[in-house]
């Protein structure tokens, strides 16, 4: 029963009861970053898959405003519950990524970023102009209802908080063990050595598509939950290419180390960016970029890699880099 | 289709390609030579418009002679070319030309939200006009379409441009350095080149050639916020069409963008937006390396 000792495992799960209790006596402000970190971050997770891999994608934010306008106009067919939606969002982005997946399979390295960057701005592009689906100002999304009940006032963002965060915990505990299947130990193959897995007998693409459609299912489900918490869906603040920048920019901050990390690492990204939007409105990106840097510069291995030399500190030996 | 409208689409298309090869061939000479795709490459533009378009408010205030206003042009480019080098190259990329591109690239995109911010710190909110070199050069008939001689000049500088960038390559010393660099970095580091000072004095041209491109079309534009955020995925598509690290790639590249954006909001408006990625990706999916990837050495 190696699951009981995985210190992941355990951790993720008090995580979830913490945010659990939390939700309940948090401000709605403070809520709503939470949600909106456990949609950023779930972006950031399909970013961390490819990571591994050694792909970067300078076009996620494809998916993640695929899976919310696949909500926003199922509401307008008279799909109004949260997990149908929420399902919904997540399976149209992933057949996106197995459409595409084809073709990017093929590419690494920075072509690989580039073309996603041009299908997102494809996307974009569209989205902006079809008056059907209310071109820049995008359409509204109503609060979705709950297997029949719909909570209204307060209680819709504590609903849907509940009920993100368990998603989100077994999403993040699948990718996890994800990770440590034989499928996902060939990320780290892939990115060290094509043709030695090739040899090996496993197809490189193969695992790359896979990965792929994972990291499209992963940001359609953020760009659902995220067209549920704020109720709106438009392409500057989901499609446009600044927003893939800022799901690699979590990716960055969290480190890639672990799954739980990258949450981590999405809500320090919204908590930066409220304060920073609030209490500094004329210099927030000046912040933002700032702390990029930092990161970049001092810490390339993310948030993730201060538990870490800590951990050493503690045991006082020197273990193997990773 | 009637040749008035043809006519329209080509020198639109024309004016709009030089603008897109202004702003574009900086970026391939920077990632031509440092393998760098530079997303700072946005700032550059930014600051170039509003610099230009502050010195010509100032150039024209002080009622000084009127095509004065051009050398502010140039002037606030290669300022802001020679400041941005030192910055941007030696305060932050030479640290970094080990790591991972892809970690370069992210670093330049923290650097060009930080620079937008100073944007706003140093300039404001509000927006800047720098009409007067417009006025200045008046406008030309062309098959009875009135058309800007200011955007037409355009098409002269950008020529221009291209010119002294082939002569250069091909007919000076340090064209020649530029090439070995290009070719092989160790090599030419262990035959004497001081490729430090080759690569701050590429990305100062760079720099220089970015921020023209805002510069000269500061005059045209209303100069506000958010005009680099646009530019610099404009600035990749042409890039990666042409090939990237290629000049004659960036011509070619700014040349059916420009041509396609033209044609497009003259006779299909609704796929103006997207057009240009789309051929960037078809591009992408049928020779990624660009219409006129410059040859890759192969190295044992």
């Amino acid at each position: 029963m190696t699951r009981f000792m995985d210190k992941t495992f355990w951790g993720l799960t008090i995580g979830l009861v913490v945010i659990l209790v939390a939700n309940f006596l948090l401000e709605d402000w403070l809520r709503f970053i939470g949600l909106q970190s456990m949609a950023r971050g779930a972006v950031a997770l399909g970013l961390l898959i490819l990571w591994r891999a050694g792909l970067v994608s300078f076009g996620h934010a494809l998916f993640f405003g695929w899976g919310a306008y696949a909500v926003a106009l199922s509401q307008k067919i008279g799909i109004t519950d949260a997990l149908l939606g929420i399902i919904i969002g997540t399976i149209a982005s992933g057949l996106l990524a197995f459409a595409l997946g084809f073709l990017l399979r093929r590419y690494r390295a920075i072509f690989f970023a580039l073309l996603n960057l041009a299908f997102s701005m494809i996307l974009y592009g569209v989205l902006a102009k079809l008056e059907v689906l209310g071109s820049t100002d995008g359409i509204g999304v109503k609060q979705p209802s709950y297997f029949g009940i719909t909570p209204e006032g307060a209680n819709a963002h504590i609903t849907l908080f509940c009920f993100t965060a368990i998603i989100v915990y077994i999403v993040a505990l699948a990718v996890h063990r994800y990770l440590s299947s034989t499928l996902g130990a060939m990320t780290i193959a892939v990115r060290e050595n094509e043709i030695r897995l090739e040899y090996l007998g496993y197809s490189a693409e193969k695992a790359i598509h896979v990965k792929y459609v994972f990291s499209g299912l992963l940001a359609g489900f953020g760009g659902a939950v995220m067209a549920l918490a704020v109720g709106h869906v438009d392409p500057d603040s989901m499609v446009y290419w600044p927003n893939s920048g800022d799901f690699v920019f979590i990716t960055i901050l969290s480190g890639t180390g672990n799954v739980a990390a990258t949450f981590i690492g999405a809500l320090a990204f919204e908590l930066i960016r409220t304060f920073a939007f609030d209490y500094a409105p004329q210099i927030w990106q000046l912040l933002m970029g700032g702390t990029l840097l930092v990161i970049v510069m001092f810490l390339p291995n993310g948030l993730w890699s201060l538990t870490e030399h800590l951990g050493k500190r503690r045991k006082s030996a020197p273990s193997p880099a990773e | 289709m009637d040749l008035q409208l043809l006519i329209v689409i080509i020198v639109d298309g024309l004016i709009y390609s030089s603008y897109l090869f202004m702003v574009a061939v900086g970026l391939t000479v920077i990632f031509g030579v440092q393998k760098v795709l530079n997303v700072t490459h946005g700032s550059f533009f930014a600051f170039g418009a509003y610099l230009a378009a502050t010195l010509i408010g100032v150039w024209y205030n002080a009622e000084l002679p009127a095509f004065g206003g051009f050398l502010m042009i140039f002037l606030a480019a290669a300022f802001l070319g020679v400041v941005f080098g030192l910055v941007i190259e030696r305060g932050l990329l030479r640290y970094l030309y080990h790591r991972d591109e892809h970690i370069v690239v992210l670093a330049t995109f923290a650097a060009f939200l930080a620079l937008e911010d100073v944007i706003i710190l140093i300039w404001a909110t509000d927006p800047y006009f720098a009409y007067q070199p417009m006025e200045l050069l008046g406008w030309t008939d062309i098959a009875g379409l009135t058309f800007d001689n200011y955007n037409l000049s355009m098409v002269g500088v950008s020529m221009t441009i291209a010119l002294i960038m082939w002569f250069t390559l091909t007919r000076t010393r340090f064209g020649k350095i530029l090439l070995a660099v290009i070719f092989d970095r160790e090599m030419s580091q262990s035959m004497g080149i001081n490729v430090n000072k080759v690569f701050l004095v590429t990305f100062m041209i760079g720099a220089f050639l970015g921020a023209l491109g805002g510069a000269y079309v500061a005059p045209t534009i209303s100069v506000q916020p958010g005009i680099g955020v646009e530019v610099v995925v404009l600035a990749f598509a042409v890039v990666v069409i042409g090939g990237m690290g290629s000049i004659p790639g960036a011509l070619i590249g700014a040349l059916v963008v420009g041509i396609s954006r033209a044609a497009s909001v003259h006779l299909l408006p609704e796929v103006e937006l997207f057009v240009i990625y789309a051929i960037m990706a078809v591009v992408l999916v049928l020779r990624p390396e660009g219409l006129f990837a410059p040859p890759q050495a192969r190295k044992i």
